[in-house]
């Protein structure tokens, strides 16, 4: 039992996040380089089927269970906190690093488990770590962190009730494929869907991620959507919902992230856009789509990280962020913009970039199964991602105009973290077949034929092409761009304002009548009973005695008569 | 003096022979497409430069799409702050 413990690999990176709070120098360094590496060797020791179960409650938790998607997902969790814990050693708050890790190991505990129960100890785990992330930044950052903390736990109740339910009806608390028919599958949904920036309440991710530091986006980018991912892969594949909330999500990313100025915002404009393609994917749900949406997972998490090392360099040696205060940077930032390229040139699925081999097979999904709208939406969609992020993060900050800045490159471990992750989306991109090994299902699809290499290759760079016959129309403006947001961030402000105004409102009225009403009924009384009113002078002796003659007349003739 | 301040990239001269090569490039991408031998999947896209007029014209729908957006949406930065 205890021997099985060693076969926890989610353990020793929130383990190894908690004790880095009490080290420093190059002992911390060590542990926090040493430790995503030993998880990845772990994740590789785990064999198919359960290895670690406790009973609990009379249930059986299965906590670590191997299977191909797992391993897949857990294993560039790791990677993702190597190459983040790499670029992130000169972050001076260490409450970040600590929180990041403990972020990836519960991510990587997600990937792993087989119970409902254990995924969603682990997803509350995520939800409080990435919250710490966001607000190690300190105090700019914590209004957004709240609101940030706030939709997630709303997300995790909502995934409870859902569980609870679940469990109530089939007495089953096995993390597998379900159906969506009762209401506790439909409440898992939409909790597993707000981690997944889906619509409606998707415009978290892009309010919260870009208030974290420079280093601290690079992480939270990588876990809480893809980890979502992987659940939706597991329970709800080939749910036909999913393509259309993928497809929303897809042009959502992109149109907002055409409006937007700030280059991290666009990035995470970008996060939405892609997890849409995934969720498209997954909701075709044939192999080779499922395999497209793990396999685009598994990319994205990839580029997206070195993007956002790329704008975090910036950040770290300008302080600056928005594309309107940026421009010409390729000068004296060489790595930084080369890296951020290939970055871009991956997320726009360019031949020979890691982002090629992925997307393509969920657009080929969808032409297998013959959605000619959906894969003609797709491939509308590819075209915009090179716009809003292939093109426009590059251009707007390391081109452009000159913006005088003359930064140079951040220091050496956030390079060689930016060259790691771009070797990488180089190296999927030219050997696929080392991404393909490994994918849940077998892979019998050719991504490299001349034809298909021809065809994108025309899209992107026609895409190009009406990029900068349009830039007088994509000129950066210094604004923000409302987003569902707006309606916790404004409309609840309205609402909440208006309910304070309308109290006010009706009790003033209220009050003032009612003072008004025993205002009157004094004046009444006073009127009547004072020392001249008709009830309160003193009475003569003659009327009351004419008072006592006429009551009786009146009695006996009522007397007489009856 | 005015070499050194004006990077080799950003001389015009340079824009200018940038562009030459782009449409080159574009020019030879289309003319590839006739000797490529597609499998469409739906028809449409089985048409010679269909991926680039697909592209371009997606890209142009996305941006006046998104511009018309932002006359609602786009607001002052300290829009929330207010």
């Amino acid at each position: 039992m205890i021997g099985n413990f060693m076969l926890f690999p989610a353990l020793v990176l929130i383990f190894s996040g908690f004790l880095s709070l009490f080290l420093r120098g190059n002992v911390r360094a060590a542990l926090l380089l040493g430790a995503p590496l030993f998880t990845l060797w772990m994740v590789w020791q785990i064999s198919d089927g359960p290895q670690l179960s406790v009973p609990y409650l009379g249930y059986e938790l299965t906590l670590v269970y191997g299977s191909k998607l797992g391993r897949l997902f857990a294993t560039v969790f790791s990677l993702m906190a190597f190459m983040g814990a790499l670029f992130a050693l000169n972050q001076r708050s260490k409450l970040e690093l600590g929180a990041a890790f403990t972020y990836a190991g519960a991510a990587i505990g997600v990937a792993l488990c087989k119970d409902l129960l254990t995924l969603f100890v682990f997803w509350e785990v995520m939800a409080v770590a990435s919250t710490l992330v966001l607000v190690s930044n300190g105090a700019a950052a914590l209004k957004a962190a709240l609101r940030y903390g706030l939709m997630h736990f709303l997300g995790g109740v909502i995934l409870m009730a859902g569980i609870a339910g679940h469990v109530a009806q089939t007495g089953s608390i096995s993390f597998e494929a379900m159906t969506l028919e009762r209401w506790p599958e439909m409440l898992m949904l939409a909790g597993i869907l707000i981690n997944a920036a889906a619509v409606p309440l998707g415009a978290w991710l892009p309010d919260a991620y870009p208030q974290a530091s420079w280093s601290g986006m690079v992480f939270l980018s990588a876990f809480t959507t893809k980890t979502s991912v992987f659940v939706l892969i597991v329970a709800f594949p080939g749910e036909q919902v999913l393509i259309w909330i993928g497809l929303f999500m897809v042009f959502h990313g992109i149109i907002w992230a055409i409006l937007e100025n700030d280059m991290r915002r666009i990035l995470a404009y970008s996060i939405i856009n892609q997890v849409g393609f995934m969720l498209t994917g997954i909701g075709i749900g044939s192999e080779v789509a499922l395999n497209g949406a793990a396999a685009h997972a598994f990319t994205h998490i990839i580029y997206k990280a070195l993007l956002l090392m790329s704008a975090g360099s910036v950040v770290y040696m300008t302080g600056k962020s928005r594309c309107s205060d940026l421009g010409g940077l390729f000068r004296t930032m060489p790595v930084t913009m080369v890296t951020g390229v290939i970055g871009a040139l991956a997320i726009s699925a360019f031949p020979f970039t890691s982002g090629f081999v992925s997307k393509s097979m969920v657009t080929q999904g969808a032409a297998d199964a013959h959605l000619s709208g959906v894969w003609y939406l797709l491939v509308a969609a590819s075209a915009g991602v090179f716009l809003h992020a292939g093109i426009k993060f590059p251009w707007f900050v390391f081109f452009q105009k000159d913006s005088g800045l003359r930064p140079s490159d951040p220091p050496m471990n956030m390079q060689v973290a930016m060259i790691i992750g771009a070797v990488l989306c180089i190296f999927i991109g030219v050997m696929p077949q080392s991404l393909y090994a490994i994918l849940p299902f077998y892979v019998d699809y050719v991504p490299y034929t001349f034809s298909h290499v021809v065809s994108q290759l025309q899209l992107l760079l026609f895409s190009g092409l009406a990029f900068f016959l349009m830039l007088g129309l994509l000129k950066r403006t210094e604004t923000i761009t409302i987003d569902s947001d707006w309606l916790w961030r404004r409309l609840g402000l309205i609402l909440a304002n208006g309910t304070v105004r309308l109290v006010v409102g009706v009790a003033a009225p209220v009050r003032h009548a009612g003072v008004q009403a025993v205002q009157a009924l004094l004046w009444g009384l006073n009127k009547t009973h004072n020392e001249k009113g008709p009830l309160g002078r003193p009475a003569q002796t003659g009327s009351i005695a004419f008072l006592m003659v006429l009551f009786l007349a009146i009695f006996i003739a009522l007397r007489f008569y009856s | 003096m005015k070499q050194q301040q004006d990077h080799w990239l950003v001389r015009p001269r340079t824009i200018k022979i940038l562009w030459i090569m782009f449409s080159v490039v574009l020019a030879l991408l289309v003319g590839a497409d006739f000797f490529v031998a597609h499998h469409p999947h739906f028809g449409v896209d089985g048409l010679p430069s269909f991926s680039a007029v697909f592209g371009f014209i997606s890209c142009v729908i996305l941006v006046f799409g998104a511009k018309a957006l932002g006359l609602l949406l786009k607001k002052p930065e300290d829009y929330y702050d207010r």
